[in-house]
């Protein structure tokens, strides 16, 4: 079929004002996004440097998760990349979820009211922000000496 | 030739009975992904340390092989079906878009055999690496 690229569009995104019943749709599909490329290499990466021995599990731990003391500047800037990358990854694993839950509840037809329908995309942020908290503060507790 | 409308040639033909399939598979894998990914999450913060001897020992248990086999498939299954609804939605182009699910079938595909081998790996051949 051709397009006519003047034809006009339908609004999209930015024209609306937020709420959290339409943060919670976006942040569901870029979070799914963030999960099915970074997560799942990281994940394969992870298994993998299980299997492959205590040397390949080294260099793993050594970009993902600490550095070490005696390491360069690339070295430590390449870390924190990655844990940046493990921190989105982990917000999104959360809010994935937590969203998710919500799209299986509104699946049974429960929750379109419009104040239950606010309420419940305000407390998945609000469960995916305090589980990656935790997991942060795990990490940092058993892993960095925090 | 069929010089009708898309609507035109469907119309009155009923249900091709595949519609909800594709969403239903997405809502079982996603339950599915409840259930495997809690059991990793809670797994990883009962482990007692994570040197790659423990874990490699953790991970050769048929008792976590095997569900650790099953959230790959599921995660992959999932991931394959959202990523489809993505590339449906911002992949305009006829041949673009049949390349992006050729790619994406590749993908998911080649990864999650890769991972359901390096713990089969490890479950047959023992954890000495």
């Amino acid at each position: 079929m051709a397009k006519n690229p003047n034809r006009p569009l339908s609004p999209h995104l930015q024209v609306y004002r937020w709420s959290p019943q339409m943060a919670i749709s976006i942040f569901h599909r870029a979070t799914g996004f963030i999960l099915s490329t970074v997560g799942m290499v990281t994940l394969l990466w992870w298994l993998s440097a299980i299997g492959g021995g205590a040397e390949s599990y080294a260099t793993f731990q050594k970009y993902v998760v600490s550095a070490g003391e005696s390491a360069t500047g690339f070295e430590m800037a390449v870390n924190w990349f990655f844990r940046l990358l493990g921190l989105a990854v982990t917000f999104s694993f959360f809010q994935h979820l937590a969203s998710g839950i919500r799209h299986l509840v509104l699946d049974i037809g429960a929750g379109y009211e419009l104040k239950s329908n606010r309420t419940w995309a305000s407390a998945a942020f609000i469960a995916a922000f305090f589980a990656t908290a935790f997991v942060v503060l795990f990490v940092a507790s058993r892993f960095l000496g925090v | 030739m069929d010089s009708r409308t898309y609507i035109g040639r469907v119309r009155g033909l009923g249900s091709a009975k595949h519609g909800g399939e594709h969403w239903l598979k997405q809502r079982l894998t996603a339950i599915g992904n409840i259930l495997l990914t809690t059991w990793l999450v809670v797994s990883l913060l009962l482990m007692p340390n994570f040197d790659q001897a423990t874990l490699a020992q953790w991970l050769a248990q048929p008792t976590v092989a095997v569900p650790m086999i099953l959230m790959i498939v599921n995660i992959f299954s999932h991931a394959r079906l959202g990523l489809q609804v993505l590339i449906e939605d911002y992949v305009h182009d006829e041949g673009l878009k049949f390349g992006a699910m050729a790619l994406l079938n590749f993908y998911v595909v080649a990864s999650a055999v890769f991972g359901i081998f390096v713990v089969a790996k490890l479950a047959f051949t023992g954890a000495s690496a």
